[in-house]
């Protein structure tokens, strides 16, 4: 496995020299995510060579694995100890890595309640601009030597560095889930969910779409029973496909081939009057559109901004409007300084993040 | 820049009894909660609004004086060790809770807030912030963001990385950056995540938003007696591979044991080689559930004696014993010195079985607490600095434990932070491009190195003298070199 890594060091240095940029791909399930990498003489680095789980320890909580790793691999591996990557991340493809989770930093359902990826992201290796092997954070819970490097390369989209290896925090699968539904107008769903959020309740994902509330509850059985009784609404029965849809975005909703947008704002903002469809998950949180219109960009990202948070243009992009959030000059400063810093020669990625790094 | 210039300027952003120069007046911010070392900063300052502060860091920075930034001063790793040439900057008055939203439950608050005060005032809405380091009394939320701090809930809830949404951080030129947001992730680099724990290198934080989360409504404590300590540490695996997080999981051996009882009478098994105490959270029908399960799990493990929680009290009791191990260390020791290393669990046994052949070649008794959940442990090295060359001593016995939680595959310090202290063991853990990583991290935000220089991150230059200390079977060469 040491020559894989010799292989991409040698890549790396030769970007540098010739100066050509490298578009880093994993199994190339996030490939429409994030923007292209403008200059066409971009050279492949294909990072799925490097694969395979290095250590797991189920009572440790702890798994350390190559980041070309299949996550459908790892999850399994998990799972045949009762354990999971709580962050649920999205796959949308066989073929998804776990450095492309990471890279991307996107999360599913259970976010809201478990954490991110990069609250369950303990340390990494990593090749940086120059090609120095380098390893931060480690595979303990609580490590706070030196800056946490880690968690900066979770949504980096590979503009920091090529990820080889990942230790992460895995959680216990729960006993017992259950999905609860009810019809409810959007307003009283958003005040439903983050007043129960503010409650001792075992509500582990939430979604609203078509005028339908979905609560999943997860916990031991005894738990999850009490908060039905509490919550008194109906159970749906195929729980477990439905939030799979949701987190794979293979739902009704996402198959519009119109613009769709990621919002991600303070859960308890009212209904947002923006144009187009709509679905909310996590507790109001996370909202995303599906928008007729793509000239509406501007009334997106305010309405994202007046609302504390900030939009994505997650799918369907013309290439022109920028798909991440423009960030404030300070904000920008920092990140330029960054990415000077870890990629001085701006090979890895460049432009895939924003167009400046 | 001269004093007398430097304190003329700051007059004119301060009122005169927030600018304070006199030896004396010094004297209490010379340390902090590590007091092994100590050092006058040149001037104090105490800013009440965060434009004060702005006008200190432009001053400071045009000038190019070096600030560290203080918030209790509860530390423990020297992370707030004034700098000889530089700025304190106290954020303790900056110390409003400015806001509090019950439905998105969460809190915006000033640095200079005390952990517990952020509780405290959630508690009318049945929420409280998770994070609980032992100092919560007395710790700020910004100390604790600057050294990521946990507690002994952490394995469920998290640190305080994973407790908070949104930072005001203002850079050393006096720009005010927000980082984060209202929503769980931001658009950009984890920038959040990147300063949480950063040691007041990177920026000074002028406000937090925490997240705030129900109370549970029920918690029991599980207490268990072992006649060996890796029975213990068994035990422990054992509660995970069954699928339970307990909300905080401690182990104390022996000694720490008897010196609690002794100051206590906390009611622990005295013949005990180690007690466990296994909490279980959450509803009642899930703590009962879950309590069962622990019991009859800790039983099969080999515990001599179990002990349930009967109520509320008899639980802080149980508690009470592991949280006063400091004291009570400080009742059996004129000194002690508290470790921070983390390893996998699964090295428990050979790491204590090292400590335990230190401390005899040392002559120096240490008690071990250990935040056993999360492989977190705290050796409490006990000293007398009376003694001449003890302290000494006490250091490299120190460092000596770090070494062997990075060889077990762990880390120098889960939570205190590196500080002033552990700065020779960073170059142990890390190589030296790594380090160089650290250093232009800091330069993306500070460039001249203004903000606590000398601190967590050393130069290549101080560990290539470190390796040569080792060579010399740790005698102490080059004792004239700045330690930075």
């Amino acid at each position: 496995m040491q020559s894989v890594i010799e292989h991409y060091q040698a890549s790396i240095q030769q970007a540098v020299e010739n100066k050509t940029p490298l578009h880093i791909c994993g199994g190339g399930s996030k490939s429409f995510y994030g923007q292209a990498v403008p200059n066409q003489t971009a050279l492949i680095l294909d990072v799925t060579a490097y694969h395979g789980i290095i250590d797991y320890e189920p009572t440790e909580l702890v798994v350390t694995a190559r980041a070309g790793t299949r996550l459908a691999e790892l999850e399994s591996v998990l799972s045949q100890h009762g354990q999971m990557l709580a962050f649920e991340p999205p796959h949308w493809s066989e073929a998804a890595t776990l450095g492309g989770c990471v890279a991307a930093g996107l999360s599913g359902p259970r976010r809201v309640s478990a954490g991110s990826v990069r609250d369950f992201v303990l340390g990494v290796r990593l090749l940086n601009g120059i090609a120095s092997d380098l390893h931060f954070g480690g595979q303990v819970m609580k490590n706070v030597a030196g800056y946490d490097v880690s968690r900066l390369m979770v949504g980096a989209m590979g503009t920091l560095g090529v990820l080889l290896e990942v230790s992460l925090k895995v959680l216990p699968k729960p006993a017992t889930e259950i999905t609860l539904c009810m019809d409810i107008d959007e307003q009283s769903a958003i005040e439903r969910m983050n007043e129960w959020a503010g409650r001792p309740l075992p509500i582990s994902a939430t979604c609203y779409v078509d005028h339908v509330l979905y609560l999943r509850l997860s916990g031991a059985e005894s738990a999850v029973r009490a908060a039905q009784e509490k919550l008194g609404a109906e159970t749906w029965g195929d729980g477990q496909a439905f939030w799979q849809s949701v987190c794979e975005q293979t739902h009704s909703f996402f198959q519009s081939p119109k613009p769709l947008w990621r919002l991600s704002i303070n859960p308890t903002a009212a209904p947002l009057s923006v144009p187009g469809k709509q679905l909310l998950e996590w507790h109001g949180g996370l909202r995303w559109v599906v928008c007729e219109d793509p000239s509406d960009a501007e009334s997106i990202r305010s309405a994202a901004k007046a609302a504390g948070g900030h939009a994505t243009l997650f799918r369907h992009g013309d290439g022109q409007i920028p798909v991440f959030h423009p960030l404030s000059p300070g904000l920008m400063k920092i990140h330029r300084a960054l990415k000077e810093k870890f990629d001085p020669q701006r090979i890895l990625n460049p432009g895939r993040l924003y167009s400046e790094l | 820049m001269p004093l007398q210039t430097l304190i003329k300027d700051l007059y004119a952003i301060l009122p005169a009894d927030a600018v304070l120069y006199e030896t004396e007046d010094l004297k209490p911010y010379e340390c902090d909660g590590l007091s092994a070392y100590r050092q006058l900063p040149l001037v104090v300052v105490m800013p009440q609004t965060e434009s004060q502060i702005v006008q200190i860091l432009q001053l400071c920075h045009a000038n190019q004086i070096p600030v560290v930034a203080r918030g209790a001063g509860t530390g423990l790793s020297g992370g707030a060790l004034p700098h000889a040439q530089g700025v304190l900057l106290s954020l303790a008055k900056i110390n409003r809770i400015v806001a509090i939203d019950p439905l998105a439950r969460t809190a915006r608050v000033q640095p200079g807030v005390r952990n517990l005060a952020i509780s405290e005032a959630a508690a009318a809405y049945g929420l409280y912030y998770a994070p609980d380091p032992s100092s919560q009394i007395a710790c700020s939320i910004g100390g604790n963001v600057a050294e990521n701090s946990g507690g002994v809930h952490c394995l469920k809830y998290g640190l305080t990385v994973h407790n908070i949404l949104k930072l005001r951080l203002l850079t050393i030129d006096g720009d005010c950056l927000e980082i984060g947001g209202e929503g769980l992730d931001s658009a950009g680099y984890d920038l959040l995540a990147l300063l949480t724990g950063s040691e007041g290198m990177l920026g000074i934080v002028t406000e937090v938003t925490v997240k705030l989360i129900p109370k549970p409504e029920k918690a029991q404590l599980v207490m268990a007696a072992f006649d060996d300590v890796l029975k213990a540490g068994n035990a422990v695996a054992n509660v995970i591979a069954a699928g339970i997080i307990p909300a905080g999981m401690e182990m104390m051996d022996k000694i720490t044991i008897h010196a609690v009882e002794e100051f206590l009478h906390a009611g622990y098994d005295m013949n005990a080689e180690a007690i466990l105490l296994c909490e279980s959270d959450g509803s009642v029908e899930e703590v009962a559930d879950e309590v069962g399960r622990i019991h009859t799990i800790l039983k099969q493990s080999g515990a001599t004696n179990i002990s349930l929680s009967q109520n509320e009290a008899e639980r802080l009791g149980f508690w009470a014993g592991r949280k006063a191990a400091f004291p009570a260390a400080g009742r059996v020791s004129p000194d002690y010195y508290c470790m921070d290393g983390t390893i996998p669990r699964k090295r428990l046994a050979e790491v204590l079985n090292g400590i335990a052949r230190l401390s005899q070649e040392y002559g120096l008794r240490c008690m071990n607490v250990f935040h056993a959940g999360d492989g977190n442990l705290h050796p409490l090295i006990l000293y007398d600095a009376n003694q001449p060359g003890e302290l000494e001593k006490t250091e490299e016995f120190g460092g000596k434990i770090l070494e062997m939680c990075i060889h077990a595959g762990g880390t120098i310090t889960g939570e205190h932070g590196v500080g002033m202290e552990k700065i020779n063991q960073m170059c142990v853990q890390f190589s030296p491009d790594e380090l160089e990583m650290f250093h232009a991290v800091k330069a993306a935000f500070d460039p001249h190195g203004l903000l606590n220089p000398g601190k967590a991150v050393p130069t290549l230059h101080r560990c290539a003298e470190f390796g040569a200390m080792h060579v010399h079977h740790g005698a102490l060469k080059f004792t004239e070199l700045p330690r930075f």
